[in-house]
């Protein structure tokens, strides 16, 4: 399974939680009780209900963020690739297409009309990542490939007319096998 | 006793309409909905277009994309405006002239914004993301451009009035906006049971949604100025920010508005008090925080923004659903636990907007964090959440007003037996078809899509489809309802 089924698959757990909590009290709701008892285990719930959101929050905040997703901005990545990323209504400019299998790849990305996305799609279709590309300024992509294939840049940031066809391709390719993925 | 907590009464007296007021409100209310069912017709021609069961052009189709967004947002808002005025005039005394005049720079507004789209061409997007509104490359004119944020202007001038209104009217009762918030017992102190939840809601969006709308101004003042002279080019990141905090407190300001309808509503169906409490005013507080400064989680992607605003964005997200899953929500589900609720329109209604509300938010905060977001920024992931929660979440809450409003003047109906399934069903397919296509890493905002991501539009369009005739009987019915007499309805109804 890839990142975003696990996404997908937490999210329908989170969505299920909150539905059999609806479905629970829809189908207690016709047996009137006394409100005070009902408030009072209500609000002795809670303050678990609250810490257990709390606890994982921060859990999750503390795995997500450490190390930082984002590369440092201002520092130029050790032994990366460096390919620089120009968007431009409605086309992609790469400085090379051929990247290498396993070694860091510093995407240096700007546009010079609007704002664009620069969103890379696996050779399975699914997106790898992704960033902005923004007029006057150069945001920094920091990934390494371990998939060799064909990769698509797609616009993922609404840009007029030809929104949808700003693609482009590039190959990863292992180091040494005379360029073949 | 405030009205929230006056359990058994249906319709209290002190909620009956003058004649003016009931015209203006009703105006508001067919309004609404009649948009409304334009703009979910909009949205159907998009998915049946990226169904590949009709061709619409790109230039069209991003037209419509672009009235669709603004039409839908403005239209939530200006429905929940109506909600909270309809409650918060029982509290403080409200201009009726501010109510109507924003309605009718409302109405100026949008015309301004469907003449910019269907006659200037203008297909920029809702969000008018500096500076796709001046790079057009032939698409529309500049002054198309600027026609459509004059629209957005009238409209932030409105809304702006009003809730200057509103601030001025709570600072005369209640001395001054700290005390309406309830701040002073935030800490400690009895808290007075009477003071109404209302007043605390309406006085938080005042405050932030003005900061936002002023936001707006400023950027659309920027780009105004950008349009006809050129040379004065703002920087596109500072744009940007001032866009998605306006954009994101202006979307959230309907939640916090239409949401008193719950507060006020629930506690007459469920026949049990909705009492306010410390956690309510910590709730509303904190929210008043947290949304002006959670909106950089829609910069993610963003990587020259300073790195603290963008962990700021992802720990703000997590922290504003607290409230949610903890006060409102919960408390919604406390209240009607074993109450003996009666499911009549309004409550099933209410019931929904809660679920829709909570559940949509599930798949927001997934996305609010950073690892996440590069994976899922700006795929239909984005609008399965968003529509999750305002199509299931805050329109139910706004016709669950409607319904309530109708209920003193209309029979029971029997199409409520299939009405209010259907929409429920046909919302939850269309959310559903979205997010599935989302995590599958289909791009929003594409006029033209690949043949894999097809079953996921078709299933959308079916969803929508059932959407809209499930509204269509709603907007016949309130429409009729609104339009029948109350007679000497409003006092002597009661529950029972």
């Amino acid at each position: 399974m890839i990142t975003q089924d696990h996404v997908w698959m937490w999210t329908l757990a989170g969505i299920g939680v909150v539905t059999l909590a609806f479905v629970f009290v829809i189908v207690n709701a016709s047996k009137p009780a006394d409100p005070s008892t009902v408030q009072k285990h209500a609000y002795a719930i809670r303050r678990w209900w609250f810490l257990a959101l709390v606890l994982l929050g921060v859990g999750v905040a503390y795995a997500s963020l450490k190390p930082f997703p984002i590369a440092d901005q201002h520092a130029q990545a050790e032994s990366a690739q460096v390919v620089a990323a120009v968007g431009r209504q409605w086309s992609w400019q790469l400085s090379q297409n051929r990247i290498e299998l396993g070694k860091p790849v510093q995407f240096d990305v700007t546009s010079v009309d609007v704002n664009h996305g620069f969103a890379i799609y696996g050779p399975n279709d699914r997106i790898v990542t992704q960033v902005q590309a923004m007029p006057g300024f150069t945001n920094r992509l920091l990934y390494t490939f371990t998939e060799p294939g064909k990769y698509r840049v797609m616009c993922l940031e609404y840009c007029g007319l030809a929104h949808h066809g700003m693609v482009t391709e590039f190959e990863v390719v292992a180091a040494g096998n005379g360029g073949k993925p | 006793m405030s009205d929230a907590q006056t359990v058994g009464v249906l319709h209290p007296a002190n909620e009956a309409l003058t004649r003016d007021e009931r015209i203006v409100l009703n105006l508001y209310f067919i309004s609404a909905l009649l948009v409304f069912v334009l703009m979910m017709l909009l949205g159907l021609t998009m998915r049946t277009s990226q169904s590949t069961w009709m061709s619409v052009p790109p230039n069209i189709f991003y037209e419509i994309m672009t009235a669709h967004g603004a039409g839908m947002v403005g239209t939530i808002v200006l429905a929940s405006s109506a909600v909270m005025w309809f409650f918060l005039r029982k509290y403080v005394r409200l201009s009726l002239s501010i109510f109507a005049a924003n309605y009718v720079l409302f109405m100026l507004g949008a015309l301004a914004i469907l003449g910019a789209v269907f006659l200037g061409g203008y297909a920029g997007a809702w969000t008018f993301l500096y500076p796709l509104p001046v790079h057009s490359m032939g698409l529309w004119s500049t002054n198309a451009a600027a026609l459509f944020m004059l629209g957005y202007l009238l409209i932030g001038v409105g809304f702006l009035l009003f809730y200057l209104d509103a601030m001025l009217a709570i600072i005369r009762v209640y001395g001054n906006l700290g005390r309406a918030l309830g701040l002073q017992w935030l800490f400690g102190g009895e808290i007075d049971k009477s003071h109404p939840t209302t007043v605390v809601a309406s006085t938080m969006v005042a405050i932030t949604n003005s900061v936002g709308i002023l936001a707006g101004a400023v950027v659309l003042v920027i780009c105004l100025i950008n349009i006809y002279f050129p040379s004065v080019a703002p920087n596109a990141l500072l744009v940007k920010n001032l866009i998605f905090l306006f954009g994101h407190m202006f979307v959230n300001a309907s939640i916090y508005m239409a949401v008193i309808a719950v507060y006020e509503l629930l506690p007459r169906y469920s026949g049990r008090p909705y009492p306010i409490s410390r956690a309510f005013l910590w709730s509303w507080a904190s929210s008043l925080v947290m949304v002006l400064i959670v909106y950089p989680h829609h910069l993610m992607m963003d990587y020259v923004m300073p790195h603290w605003m963008l962990v700021m964005g992802q720990i703000i997200s997590y922290c504003a659903g607290l409230p949610v899953f903890t006060v409102t929500v919960y408390g919604a589900l406390t209240n009607v636990y074993r109450s003996g609720m009666r499911w009549t329109m309004p409550a099933s209604l209410l019931m929904l907007s809660m679920f829709g509300w909570a559940a949509g938010i599930v798949p927001a905060i997934v996305d609010g964090t950073i690892g996440v977001n590069k994976l899922m920024h700006n795929t239909q992931w984005v609008p399965g959440h968003f529509h999750f929660y305002l199509l299931l979440g805050v329109l139910p809450m706004v016709l669950a007003l409607m319904f309530h409003l109708i209920g003193q003047r209309t029979p029971a109906r029997a199409s409520d037996r299939w009405s209010f399934p259907l929409y429920v069903f046909g919302g939850l397919v269309f959310v559903f078809a979205f997010l599935a296509a989302g995590h599958l890493s289909t791009p929003r905002r594409f006029a033209v899509h690949l043949p894999p991501w097809l079953a996921y539009d078709q299933a959308g369009t079916v969803g929508a489809a059932l959407v809209i005739a499930a509204m269509l009987v709603f907007t016949f019915q309130i429409i009729v309802g609104l339009s029948r007499p109350t007679g000497n309805a409003h006092a002597a109804l009661a529950a029972g």
